[in-house]
This record gives structure tokens, C-alpha cells and sequence, in this order.
């Protein structure tokens, strides 16, 4: 495995950002930008403090465990429209969420106030809910084993750290883009923003562990919309760039002004494209599109929390249950096919160095030579897998994919990066196209809609090229198609090599109740998937 | 820009709840510290207790309090808006000089309005103490209606979900406009499942007064909803006469609102602007016996009664009988075109008819009854087109009875197609688990060539 690791530590997508970005900023009139390469965080004693105060509370109140999170989440967007500033906003919530174990039942509480009597009584009041609630416990929760780590650090892959980088420059950059794309024919409407996420983390918990990390992750949105002269219709270009759990050199490296044009004539291509004809069609999907599509028909199913029914009521359920009828004997596709969960690829929105209880999150293959091979899981619910993984003379542990969106939110299950990995040999998405008879190539995400067990889904996209006989004929518009999980995955018959490795991903991912939102990467190659159905979106009545 | 070292703020003197007097305290506060030529500042606080069970057992249970203060400064066409959750006077004043720092940074908005002056904003009395007082253990009491069932019937699992939250919402500015808003709300939903896999069945119930919610009602619904739905069969998807129970019709009609915007009809990208140029306003969009509706004094509603440009906030009638009269105005659209800004609802009432379910599965020789929808995603924005599932009670309808339990659908389909379907509709009731949230009342309906096309081996 140390290869594919090694490997995914340089995605090709980021390989070179940093060196290309000063000439970027030259090339679109930034002033050079002088910064220091940000050092690990380290905690400050009164956090520290407050922390053990918490932890010390909880245990006399009788917890035999607890956690406690005390965090800063800052958010800063700019969003613009055409030549326009619409919004210009930064958020900071401080806070601390403390999580009690009591009998086996859990109880939260949280608090914006960060004294010693506020964060003490917050920890009273989760022993508190866990005994007010223990009534609605049958079988107690058991923690699987995990080692502490005390005071340890960490930092995302950023650079440039995004609020040190002026509003007015990241203004700049953005009507930079909007005017270039507003130069293509048709094009009437432009959106695009900036929107950044700084999170200070703090963390401890009564089996020892003091953590602190720090994690930046950005994104620019846009939407380019162009309008047929008899306002008959209009059509999108949209989900142009993708987020990353880097900083403003991420930003840079995307080269919006430089772009934009190309994606404005896109959107104006879409009005004069052919409506797609309803049928069956090889479709060859981009990393830029893939990883919708594995992020709803891996990424959500392979929840363990979703296939033992916790998120039944909101999220729902999986295919993939139960467990012992899936794990090792499921075919999820060919025999070399290999789905990776990890929370350790370098600019994944993912990636962190320990989760919210503690772990240190290790790789582990959810789909292996093809077969169904593993669940993301906690601490909680590690134990519930014990058979299996003993079955294979591993160890039980958690996956490290616990995680809660804020210092308010209860931490639970939630997904790593999931990424299908490439294949032995080097093609490319031209060479999938090249070999391709009557197909679809399609790039960027769309709309995207799947049932609550992750069987059936439908994606749209927003570029659609017709293939006929190995050559790009013509743009398509209008298109979705529509597959059942096992069967979709089975119909891969080509893959791209580590060349065509890119990331892709979602800063919104919800789950839960009360719903909590995840930032999630999926890397892929391009991939070629055997006749699947296609529809045609574009009704009239 | 910020320095990052603040991490341990000073505690707050104010209770989690904060009263008018609380909240026009913080206001005038912040607003005597600024120096900008304008400031906005608005102030919510909350409390909120859940408790979510799954696998017939109680899962988590939270308590949660926070306030969050933020603050617009601008200097003409120049404004940012920074949000903190730390109401000492220190980090208000670091607060307000970085708003004015990054509002002297930001390049013109050329739509930016000026601040509202006073308004006339009446009061809704959304406050209810049944709510305000409800703790973890009557939450764990009311999960035990659907635990103690599902464990003793051995072939169901239950998962569900309650929350009761308390919250204030207020805003002011330099110009002396001040709005203040309480409210309380409960909402129960409950998914129950049989233990072979085949059978799912949905129900929930939302009111600001938690004495309004028939917890055991929605429990034994959910329940029975489970039982009926085992064993589903495939039938053919198609076009089918329809029965949408009230939350299915919320999930798709809702969406109407998110497209109902004067701009974006007037700029040719939405499905209510006019071939040709303009908007659709004063054109029959739907069937005559529909109207579409914000009202936030509406009893089943109890919503707030301004907007957050702080503009009030009545009943307002976005489509009569049938013909479309409104859409939404920004305070900047409607001065470019010279109309009255309309405020953005914070409720949807869809109008209804007198038919009861039954009455409508007993007219019907063959169709399908739908529980709820899922997974609503935007294919086509000219038309409102959607594509979405069923789920949790799917049934066919055959000579005026249920037959069977079916296999969940996939539908393409646009409620404004939808609404020009209808042949029955009942009394509208208050939803509890719209994708979108926010205060929603409709009315169960029956519609003609509603559009399945797909199935789903989805339980």
C-alpha cells in the first residue's frame, strides 16, 4: 500500500500550485505576497485548563468517559455577481461541546462561555442528559480501544492562509473572472464567490489525549448563465472549480480570470447543443464528475452508522447491510477495482490529523480487488465489526471518521475522503474517449438525486460531448442517466492510470439530526462505464 | 485582518434566551461603538434540547446554547458583515472596527439600499411555555412511545428524532429601525422499520406548542405505516394518477417559492419569465382552485413577521386561484422597476379543498398513494423540472382501496406541472420534515399523470 499512498500525497491536481502562483499574481496584477510557512498550532494553557476542568467535572459527575472540543470555526466569503460585490461576510463561533458516557448512554452539552463555572456546569448538564436519558438505552455503548495521544498538533496543507490575503484583492480576482467570462457570446449573468473555512480545533478526552490542530479549506464557486437572444432558454455553467482543504495558493492555482472565458462559451455552446436522444450510451466521466457519483454510491452506503439503521429517519438506510451478509462477498465491481477511505491524502477537505474522539485515522480499503471489504466507523461502532475483522486477523479499531461541525454539534460518523484508485495503466480521458464507439464524455457535477438506500440514482453534469467512433462530434445538452448501484460499478470496464488521478469534492455535505454539514474529497482517474440508460431532461409540459 | 490569538473570550453577562430589553440592549451597544456611516446589527440567541434514537435505542441527546451577534457596517455603496458569538464589550468592539475595516475594503455595491427606518411590525405570539420548559427526560418519555412498541412487537425498529428549541431573532440599525421575534418549536419524526428489511413506514408532527404534537398519534402512524409497506412489489413506472399525502405534496410544491424571484424572471432565467422579455405576473399558472400563500400570523404558521431586511411582513398572496399575482421584490429590484418591495416570506401556505385521504383512495379505480418524497434535486430550472424518490409507504390503489405495498419510484416532474394535474385536495395541516424546513402548510391532494421513471429497490 506505501506505493498508492506515496502516490496520493501528490495528486497531480495540486502538484505545482504553489511554484505556479507567483507567476499568476504577476500575470493578473496581484502584488507579490510575502508570508511565512504557518507552523504546527500550539495550544494555550487557559484552553488547556478549561479542557481538564471540563474532563475533571464530568468524571465526578460519574462519567466513565468523556470528550470535550473546544473550537473556533471562522468562515469568510465574498460573493459576487457580474461587476457587482453582493456580500461580503466573516463569521467566528467560539465554543466548547463536552460529551459524557454514562452507563453507556451518551449526553451532550455545550457552551459559549469559556469560564471555568460555565464549562464545568456544561459538563454537569451532559451527565445530566445521559441519566435523564438512560431510560432509552436497551444494550449500554461500548468505546473500541483507541491509543491516546498527548499533546500533539497538527495543520491542513495550506500555504497561504486565506485571512491574511485582503478582501479587496480576493474582490479583484473574482470581477477578474466575472468580466472575462462575461466576454463570451450570450452570456448575461454571472456568480462567483470565494468562501473560506478556518477551524482551530482543541481536543482531550479521560483517556488522555490533548490535540490541537488547525485546518483552512477553500473554495470558489461559479456560475455562469447564458441566455438565447429570444429568451427561450438559458443554460448553466457551473461547479467550475473544486474545493480543497487548502489556502489561497489553491485559489490562485485555479486561475479563474485565465478560465473563464473558456467556461462562459460553454455555457453559450449549451444553447445551440443537440438534445440528447433517450437511449443507451458508454459513458466516459471525469474526475471533475466522478466523484459525485462516488460520493453518493460508495462514499454514503459504506456508512456503518447508515447500514445499522441510525440515520434511518433522515439520511437513510444502505444497501449495504447487513453487514454480514455484505462484508467479503458483495462484488461492488471488477476485480480491479479498489476504493480507498483515508483522511490523510494532502489537500483533502477530509483530512485531519486526529478526529473528533481522539483517533488517529489509519487507510483502509472499503472496496477491494473488487469485493466489499470495510465500513467507515468510531470508536462506538468498531466493536459492532469485531467478527469480521478478527475473521482477517486485524485489529479492531476505529477508522477515525468521527467527526461534529462545530463546537455545538455532537460528533458521529462521518465520511473520509473515499476515493476510487487508478489503475496499472496510463491512460488518460482522451484515451478513454479514443477507444470509445457511441458514447457520452462528461465533465463537472450536476444534479444529482439517490435514494435513500443508494441503489438508484440519477446525475446530471454540465458539459456533455458526443462520442462517435473514438472522436468528440458535437456538444450534447439535456442529459442525465440513471443506474442501480451494483450493476453501474460492474459496467466499469476502463480506468485511468496515476496520471489522471484528480480530487474532486463537497464543501456541504449534511447528515444527521440536527443536520450537520461535511467537507468531503473524492479523487478518481476517468473511468469508462458499459451502456447505461440516458434520459432526456429538457420537457417541456 | 483578525489576529487569530483571541481564543478564550470573556463570559457573557445575558441568560441563552435574551429578552427585547436584552436584545435592543447588545444593539445600542454595538451601535454606539461604531464610526461608520451606517450600521445594522442583528442578535439571535437559542437554546435547543434533542434527543435522536435508531435501533430501537436512544443514540444521542444534546443540550446546545449560543448567541450570535453580527454586524453590517457600510460606508455608501461599501459594506461587510462580520458575525461573532461572544457579547463582551471587547470582542463587540473588535467586531465592529473589523466590519468597518473590511467594509472600507470592499469595492461598491451599486445595489446597495440604505438602511430601513422605523417599520410597522406587529407581534406574533410564537412563545409557548410548554415548549420553553421541556427537558431531556420528557424528550426520552416521548421517544419511549415509539421504543417501547418497537421492542416488544421484536419484528420493528424504530429511529427517530425530537427537538424543542427556544429562540429570539432581533435586528436595528442607526436609523432607528428595531424588530424583535421569539418563538418556540417541537417537531417529532419517526421512521420505523421491520427487521426483514421490506418495510418502512414515516410519520411526524411540528408545532411551536409541543402540547400540540400527538406524539403516540405520529408513534402508532409510523408504526402501522411500517406493517402495510411490507413485501412491496414492482409495478411498471409511468404516468399514474397520484395521491400525494401532505408531506410529499410540501417536498415538491415548496420549491415553487425558491424560483418565485421578479429578478431572475425579469433577466430570462426562470421559469416565470416571459418569452419575449418581462414576467409571467397576472398569467394562469396553475389550476383555479389553488392559491399559494405567506402569512405569518396564520395560527398553524407563527412565523416571524418581518424579513431580514428587517421589512414587515402580512399575508401576502403569491398565486390566486390559479393566476400568478406576485412575485418577490428586493427592496433593490422593486425600486429599479417601480414597485413596492414585497420582504421575503418565512411561511408557504398552499390552499386546499374539504376532500379527506380516503375519499380520494376510494374515487380512485387505479393509482398510487405516496408517504413522502426524497432527495429532490433541480434537473431543469426553466420548468421547475425535479427528480426525487418515494419512500416509506408507497402503495397501489385498485378499485377505491389500497391493494398492496409497491416499490419506491423515481419521478422527474415539475409541481408547476403538478398543480395543473390536480382532481382532489384536502384540508392543508403543518409539515415536520420538508428537505427545505421553515413553516409549511398544505393540503393532501390527488393529481393525474404524475410521472414515475424508474423503480427503486430502496426500503
Amino acid at each position: 500500500m506505501t506505493n498508492r499512498r506515496d502516490f496520493l500525497k501528490h495528486g497531480t491536481l495540486i502538484a505545482g500550485a504553489i511554484a505556479a502562483e507567483a507567476a499568476l499574481r504577476k500575470a493578473h496584477g496581484l502584488a507579490p505576497l510575502a508570508y511565512d510557512e504557518p507552523a504546527a498550532p500550539v495550544m494555550d494553557a487557559a484552553t488547556r485548563d478549561l479542557m481538564m476542568d471540563a474532563l475533571n467535572a464530568a468524571k465526578m459527575a460519574g462519567a466513565s468517559y468523556a470528550d470535550v472540543r473546544i473550537g473556533r470555526y471562522l468562515q469568510n466569503f465574498v460573493s459576487t455577481r457580474e461587476q457587482q460585490i453582493t456580500n461580503v461576510v466573516d463569521t467566528d463561533s467560539i465554543g466548547a461541546g463536552i460529551r459524557a458516557l454514562v452507563n453507556g448512554t451518551w449526553g451532550f452539552a455545550a457552551t459559549r462561555n469559556m469560564t471555568k463555572d460555565a464549562i464545568t456546569e456544561a459538563a454537569k448538564k451532559a451527565v445530566a442528559v445521559a441519566k435523564a436519558t438512560r431510560i432509552g438505552r436497551a444494550t449500554p455503548i461500548e468505546l473500541a480501544p483507541a491509543p491516546a495521544f498527548k499533546d500533539v498538533s497538527w495543520k491542513s496543507a495550506y500555504t497561504i492562509d486565506p485571512w491574511k490575503i485582503p478582501v479587496e484583492q480576493k474582490a479583484d480576482l473574482l470581477m477578474k473572472a466575472n468580466a472575462a467570462a462575461m466576454k463570451a457570446q450570450n452570456v448575461k449573468f454571472v456568480f462567483s464567490g470565494l468562501f473560506f473555512r478556518k477551524n482551530e480545533r482543541n481536543y482531550a478526552n479521560t483517556d488522555g489525549s490533548v490535540i490541537t490542530q488547525t485546518i483552512i479549506q477553500s473554495w470558489a464557486p461559479m456560475q455562469i448563465t447564458a441566455v438565447a437572444p429570444d429568451a427561450s432558454d438559458f443554460q448553466n455553467r457551473g461547479n467550475v472549480s473544486q474545493p480543497m482543504g487548502r489556502g489561497w495558493e489553491y485559489i490562485l492555482s485555479q486561475d479563474l480570470p485565465g478560465n473563464a472565458l473558456k467556461w462562459g462559451e460553454e455555457a453559450s455552446q449549451k444553447l445551440k447543443a443537440k438534445p440528447v436522444e433517450v437511449g443507451r450510451y458508454d459513458l466516459v466521466l471525469d474526475p471533475a464528475h466522478l466523484w459525485l457519483t462516488i460520493h453518493e454510491s460508495i462514499g454514503h452506503p459504506t456508512e456503518l452508522d447508515r447500514a445499522s439503521g441510525y440515520e434511518a429517519n433522515y439520511a437513510g438506510t444502505s444497501f449495504l447491510a447487513p453487514p454480514e451478509k455484505v462484508l467479503g462477498k458483495l462484488k461492488y465491481g471488477p476485480e480491479w477495482m479498489n476504493v480507498q477511505g483515508d483522511r490523510s491524502q494532502e489537500g483533502g477537505l477530509a483530512t485531519i490529523g486526529y478526529d473528533d474522539e481522539g483517533v488517529k485515522p489509519d487507510d483502509f480499503l472499503i472496496v477491494k480487488n473488487g469485493m466489499f471489504n470495510d465500513y467507515q466507523t468510531t470508536r462506538e461502532q468498531a466493536n459492532w465489526l469485531k467478527w469480521w475483522y478478527d475473521s482477517k486477523g486485524e485489529p479492531t479499531r476505529s477508522h477515525g471518521c468521527s467527526y461534529g461541525d462545530s463546537w455545538s454539534s455532537i460528533q458521529f460518523q462521518r465520511m473520509p475522503n473515499v476515493s476510487l484508485l487508478p489503475g496499472e495503466k496510463e491512460q488518460s480521458f482522451q484515451d478513454l474517449i479514443a477507444a470509445t464507439d457511441r458514447g457520452i464524455a462528461i465533465t463537472g457535477e450536476g444534479s444529482f438525486s439517490i435514494d435513500q438506500q443508494r441503489y438508484n440514482a440519477q446525475f446530471g453534469g454540465q458539459v456533455f460531448h458526443e462520442i462517435k467512433g473514438g472522436k468528440i462530434v458535437g456538444m450534447l445538452k439535456d442529459v442525465a442517466y440513471q443506474i442501480r448501484t451494483p450493476e453501474f460499478w460492474n459496467s466499469m470496464d476502463m480506468i485511468g492510470g496515476r496520471q489522471s488521478y484528480r480530487m474532486g469534492g463537497s464543501f456541504f455535505d449534511g447528515k444527521g439530526q440536527p443536520p450537520q454539514i461535511n467537507a468531503v474529497s473524492h479523487g478518481s482517474p476517468p473511468a469508462r462505464f458499459r451502456n447505461i440508460n440516458v434520459i432526456n431532461t429538457g420537457r417541456k409540459a | 485582518m483578525r489576529s487569530p490569538k483571541r481564543l478564550i473570550p470573556i463570559a457573557a453577562a445575558e441568560g441563552d434566551i435574551l429578552s427585547q430589553e436584552d436584545s435592543r440592549g447588545i444593539i445600542d451597544r454595538v451601535i454606539k461603538m461604531s464610526t461608520a456611516e451606517a450600521i445594522s446589527v442583528s442578535v439571535t440567541s437559542g437554546v435547543t434540547n434533542n434527543v435522536r434514537f435508531a435501533a430501537n435505542n436512544i443514540s444521542t441527546a444534546g443540550s446546545v446554547a449560543d448567541i450570535n451577534v453580527a454586524v453590517t457596517s457600510s460606508y455608501g455603496p461599501k459594506r461587510a458583515t462580520v458575525v461573532t458569538n461572544n457579547t463582551s464589550d471587547e470582542a463587540l468592539r473588535a467586531t465592529v472596527k473589523q466590519s468597518e475595516a473590511l467594509a472600507k475594503l470592499a469595492p461598491d455595491d451599486p445595489e446597495a439600499m440604505p438602511n430601513l427606518g422605523p417599520q410597522p411590525i406587529k407581534t406574533v405570539n410564537a412563545t409557548f411555555p410548554a415548549t420553553e420548559t421541556l427537558d431531556s427526560s420528557a424528550l426520552a418519555q416521548a421517544a419511549m412511545t415509539a421504543l417501547e412498541p418497537a421492542r416488544k412487537a421484536g419484528d420493528l425498529t424504530a429511529a427517530g428524532y425530537l427537538v424543542v428549541n427556544t429562540g429570539t431573532n432581533a435586528m436595528g440599525n442607526n436609523a432607528k429601525h428595531f424588530a424583535y421575534h421569539k418563538a418556540t418549536n417541537a417537531n417529532y419524526t419517526l421512521t420505523v422499520r421491520t427487521t426483514d428489511g421490506t418495510g418502512s413506514g414515516w410519520a411526524g408532527a411540528e408545532h411551536p406548542d409541543w402540547k400540540q404534537l400527538d406524539i403516540a398519534g405520529v408513534s402508532s402512524r409510523a408504526i402501522d405505516k411500517a406493517r402495510l409497506s411490507r413485501n412491496p412489489v414492482a409495478i411498471e413506472p409511468g404516468r399514474y394518477t397520484v395521491i400525494l399525502e401532505p408531506q410529499a405534496v410540501g417536498d415538491l410544491v415548496q420549491l415553487i417559492g425558491f424560483y418565485a424571484d421578479a429578478r431572475s424572471s425579469d433577466e430570462g432565467r426562470s421559469p416565470f419569465a416571459k418569452q419575449g422579455g418581462g414576467n409571467k405576473i397576472g398569467e394562469k399558472i396553475m389550476d383555479s382552485r389553488i392559491s399559494l400563500i405567506a402569512d405569518p400570523f396564520d395560527p398553524m404558521v407563527l412565523s416571524q413577521p418581518w424579513d431580514g431586511d428587517g421589512l414587515p411582513l402580512g399575508r401576502q398572496v403569491f398565486v390566486d386561484k390559479g393566476v400568478l399575482k406576485e412575485l418577490y421584490y428586493s427592496r433593490f429590484w422593486a425600486k429599479k422597476m417601480n414597485k413596492q418591495p414585497t420582504g421575503a416570506p418565512t411561511s408557504f401556505i398552499m390552499t386546499g379543498g374539504t376532500t379527506s385521504l380516503d375519499d380520494m383512495i376510494k374515487s380512485t379505480p387505479r393509482g398510487v398513494l405516496v408517504t413522502r418524497l426524497w432527495y429532490l434535486r433541480e434537473v431543469d430550472p426553466r420548468t421547475i423540472l425535479y427528480t426525487g424518490l418515494t419512500r416509506d409507504g408507497t402503495f397501489l390503489i385498485e378499485n377505491g382501496k389500497i391493494s398492496k405495498a409497491i416499490k419506491n419510484f423515481r419521478f422527474n416532474d415539475s409541481p408547476l406541472f403538478m398543480l395543473n394535474n390536480v382532481e382532489a385536495m384536502g384540508r392543508p395541516v403543518r409539515l415536520a420534515g420538508t428537505e427545505a424546513g421553515g413553516a409549511v402548510v398544505v393540503p393532501p391532494i390527488k393529481v393525474k399523470d404524475f410521472n414515475f421513471t424508474s423503480l427503486s429497490d430502496a426500503v
